[in-house]
């Protein structure tokens, strides 16, 4: 028995489960030269073109930039940068229809060529002299994603440090219509070839194989050729048969080895690439080319001259359609992808990306929209066809009853969406339709179980937290009192309430031993204390006799009493004004509107009687003394206040007339009037509150 | 004889085997409710309350105890359906009370925010930042959605605002028109 390395050298090919074999349709762009597109007006470059985070914007509106410079910088090994096709403005970053299903706005910037078509310098790379890390990093600064359609950054993929057995070259392009990379091998085989060898020095593999469909002899022969020189290169020609350049169907056919359910390829030692990528590679490192233009297949058809065209990324697709002699229907269909696995487009404004890889253009009878669905007959034709093995109406079935687990049971995850399915179905149920929908409410579940599991740690870690701060705060006062203990143990505190007790027990004791003797003395004594206080009323009294007419006299000149009784009855005011502030959130209002009148007057009456000779009634008189302006200010605060607690509880609308008399109350700052307005809504929040209880 | 051969045979059994399994029982005991961690799991964590009790785990522990399984809003349909298998009850619908709501999630209008932090005190998760009379802010992957800051805002500047849709979480829509070809 051969081992299978002998197997594989012997030129063996496997077969995997299912297929289906649907018209190709490729002769339509496949005998025609690749084609250069020309300019366009504009160019829109999403952002974000792959599997992974956008980088970091570089550039501004308005900025000039050159071919091939980079727009945004990868700040994490899950971002790739994106670079300006073409030399010219940029006019605009905002969101643009993304080519994507659900044609949801992504952030594009929009690049006006200038027509000169300037490069930045480049520093083309020795691939024999550098080394691996300096070739990932120019594979991921270059901006490379897979090619295939995924779109995984491919710096990631070739950086794996796991053994590799088998580097794959996915030349297969098993879908109808698609043509580019067939185009691509006819045309730039050497190349290819060349990036083919910079991989192998990234992943040192036991062996390479290319894998080819057997409808692309032309393409086949050029890749031998081109691998003519190379040992353990291996050029395979698969059977055609739909979808043979699914990843793990392609792993199946080369090396008869099955990909575990929920693995990926490398942990069986396999990796593999697509050939668009592989050229992109060779581009990169040997010419500092970014990945800026791709092949297209732009076929279907509605068009005049259906070809492949090269096409700087950010095209859009209305520009290359027209550029191949579009005749649209009407409800014409475009779409972007292949016919099985394609979508359509929702507007023709959006640009071709890294993973674009055909625009179909049909007739309405070349490719007639499927909508007469009908119930699933138990035919299994789907499951005959199924190139994963899976159950596909086990899986319609609980799809439609969005019974997750059991889609999970039946290893939905494992569908490639491939549309075979569907293909065989007769009665034209949309089964990947069903299935994507089930599968986005899977990962949805998921995304919601991760958060509710992140949400629980961080609740349990606040209670945590809050119970550790409430129990150091618990220890820090029982410290802080024995601290205190001791201080008073130390200083012999805690005899005091004995000495007391002895001094009043000495006291007691002398008191009743003096008793007899010193009664006499004791009621002389007191006898001359009451003469005394007698004789200090009696100057008090004349004092004041002396003093009140001075204080008529001196009128405002005697701030050391009024002004110390005016700031007291401001503060009294406001305490009260407060009061009944806080008073207005209660329930009765009328007691307030009393309260606060009451309030008033009191303010008014203190500061009168206290200030007797000043008039307090008009504030203009009183400016002089800033003490009895800030009494004037409380004053008419608080008048303000009872104006509008008499306002309020008929009129909660009235909030911004309050607002209006806070206003005039305080000074036009800014910041005050900032205070103002939230006190305000505060107050119409409590309001609110009230009403509503 | 044979009679009491058996009688003492079976009950000598009946006594050793109730013996091993008392003996299990004390042994063996399982210290908390593990169908309050089955709950728990079940229930969605935004901790919001607004079943009327402070958090997901004492509704769990109510649930256990026999409380209503219809009590939680952010959880929804799925939620309830879950619960209900779990405790063998019947599925109801959610609390009239308690309408099912989109997710949202709380925004602070920066410019009118005071300071205060009397809304970082009441979030369950700790997901807004700030400091004493300076601005604060959300951070909108930690926030649940709870409304519990909402409450306690003087100047009323939190808003609880839709989650806007993204790619990554898009759902395919069913009634998009599939591509293939038919012969």
């Amino acid at each position: 028995m051969p081992s299978l390395f002998q197997q594989i050298q012997a030129g063996k090919v496997w077969d995997f489960h299912g297929g289906i074999h649907p018209p190709t349709r490729k002769q339509q762009s496949s005998q025609k030269p690749i084609a250069v597109m020309p300019l366009p007006d504009r160019l829109y470059i999403p952002l974000r073109q792959h599997i992974g985070v956008a980088g970091v914007l570089l550039v501004r509106t308005g900025d000039r930039v050159l071919k091939g410079q980079p727009l945004t910088a990868a700040d994490n090994s899950m971002a790739v940068p994106v670079h300006a096709p073409t030399s010219g403005i940029v006019v605009n970053i905002a969101p643009h229809t993304s080519p994507h299903p659900s044609a949801m706005p992504e952030l594009t910037l929009t690049l006006e060529p200038d027509g000169q078509d300037e490069w930045r310098i480049r520093e083309p790379l020795n691939f024999a002299t550098c080394d691996n890390l300096t070739l990932l990093n120019r594979i991921q600064e270059s901006g490379i994603a897979g090619m295939g359609g995924a779109g995984f950054p491919t710096h990631l993929k070739v950086g794996m440090t796991q053994p590799v057995d088998y580097l794959i070259i996915n030349a297969v392009e098993c879908e109808p219509y698609i043509s580019a990379d067939d185009l691509l091998m006819q045309e730039a085989a050497t190349t290819i070839v060349k990036g083919i060898d910079i991989l192998c020095r990234l992943l040192a593999p036991k062996a390479v194989l290319i894998g080819i469909e057997d409808d692309k002899p032309i393409a086949t022969a050029a890749m031998m050729a081109a691998c003519n020189q190379r040992e353990h290169y291996y050029v395979r020609s698969v059977p055609s048969k739909y979808p043979s350049g699914g990843e793990k169907q392609l792993i199946q056919l080369l090396t008869n080895k099955e990909v575990p359910n929920g693995r990926r390829p490398v942990d069986i030692g396999i990796v593999m690439q697509n050939v668009g990528t592989a050229f992109a590679v060779a581009q990169a490192v040997l010419d500092d080319h970014p990945l800026i233009s791709r092949i297209v297949t732009v076929t279907g058809d509605t068009l005049n001259q259906p070809q492949n065209m090269l096409a700087l990324l950010g095209t859009p697709v209305s520009a290359l359609l027209d550029a191949c002699g579009f005749q649209p229907e009407a409800q014409q269909r475009v779409i972007m992808g292949g016919p099985m696995m394609g979508f359509t487009l929702p507007d023709l404004s959006v640009p071709v990306v890294k993973t674009t890889n055909c625009i179909l253009a049909p007739t309405a009878t070349e490719l007639p929209a499927a909508n007469n669905e009908i119930e699933c007959i138990r035919c299994s034709s789907c499951a005959d066809a199924c190139p994963a093995s899976l159950l596909p109406q086990q899986l319609l079935w609980y799809s439609k009853a969005k019974d997750s687990t059991k889609l999970q049971e039946y290893n939905l995850a494992d569908c490639i969406e491939c549309g075979a399915c569907a293909y065989v179905c007769p009665s034209e149920i949309p089964l990947v339709q069903y299935y994507r929908v089930a599968k986005a409410e899977i990962r949805e579940q998921q995304h919601e179980a991760l958060k509710a599991e992140q949400a629980k740690a961080r609740f349990e870690a606040r209670n945590a937290r809050l119970e550790q701060e409430k129990q150091q705060r618990a220890e820090r006062n029982q410290q802080l009192a024995a601290t205190r203990k001791q201080q008073q143990q130390a200083s012999g505190a805690d005899s005091t309430v004995a000495d007391a007790l002895a001094r009043i027990k000495a006291k007691q004791a002398q008191s009743l031993s003096t008793e007899p003797s010193d009664k006499m003395q004791v009621q002389a004594q007191r006898e001359l204390k009451k003469q005394q206080a007698r004789a200090y009323q009696q100057d008090k009294a004349d004092a004041s006799q002396t003093i009140a007419p001075a204080a008529d006299n001196a009128d405002n000149s005697s701030p050391a009493v009024n002004s110390k009784a005016a700031s007291v009855a401001a503060a009294l005011a406001r305490a009260k004004a407060k009061k009944a502030a806080q008073a207005n959130t209660g329930i009765s209002t009328d007691i307030i509107t009393d309260t606060a009148v009451e309030v008033t007057e009191n303010s008014v009456a203190l500061a009168v009687t206290t200030s007797p000779a000043t008039p307090v009634t008009s504030a203009d008189t009183i400016a002089p003394d800033p003490r009895k302006a800030a009494v004037a200010a409380a004053l008419a605060r608080a008048k303000a206040r009872q104006q509008q607690q008499v306002q309020t509880p008929t009129e909660p609308a009235q909030a911004n007339n309050n607002n209006a008399a806070i206003n005039t109350v305080t000074e036009p700052d800014p910041r005050k009037a900032a205070i103002a307005a939230a006190i305000a809504r505060a107050k119409a929040k409590k309001q609110a509150d009230s009403e509503n209880s | 004889m044979t009679l009491m051969t058996a009688l003492i045979a079976l009950g000598g059994m009946a006594l050793l085997f109730g013996a091993v399994l008392g003996y299990a029982a004390i042994r063996f005991k399982v210290e908390s409710d593990p169908l309050v961690e089955q709950i728990d799991d079940i229930l969605p964590q935004t901790q919001c309350g607004q079943c009327g009790y402070p958090g997901c785990r004492p509704y769990a522990e109510a649930i256990a105890n026999g409380d209503d399984i219809n009590k939680c809003p952010p959880g929804g349909e799925s939620t309830i359906r879950k619960l209900a298998d779990l405790m063998g009850v019947e599925a109801k619908p959610l609390n009239e009370a308690q309408t099912e709501a989109v997710k949202r999630v709380a925004y602070i209008r920066e410019d009118e925010c005071i300071g205060c932090t009397k809304c970082i005190q009441a979030c369950p998760v700790d997901a807004i930042v700030g400091a004493s009379k300076l601005m604060h802010t959300v951070l909108i992957d930690e926030c649940t959605g709870c409304d519990l800051c909402v409450e306690p805002c003087p100047v009323d500047c939190i808003d609880m605002v839709p989650l806007a849709p993204t790619i990554g979480r898009w759902k395919w829509d069913l009634a998009a028109i599939p591509v293939r070809i038919v012969e």
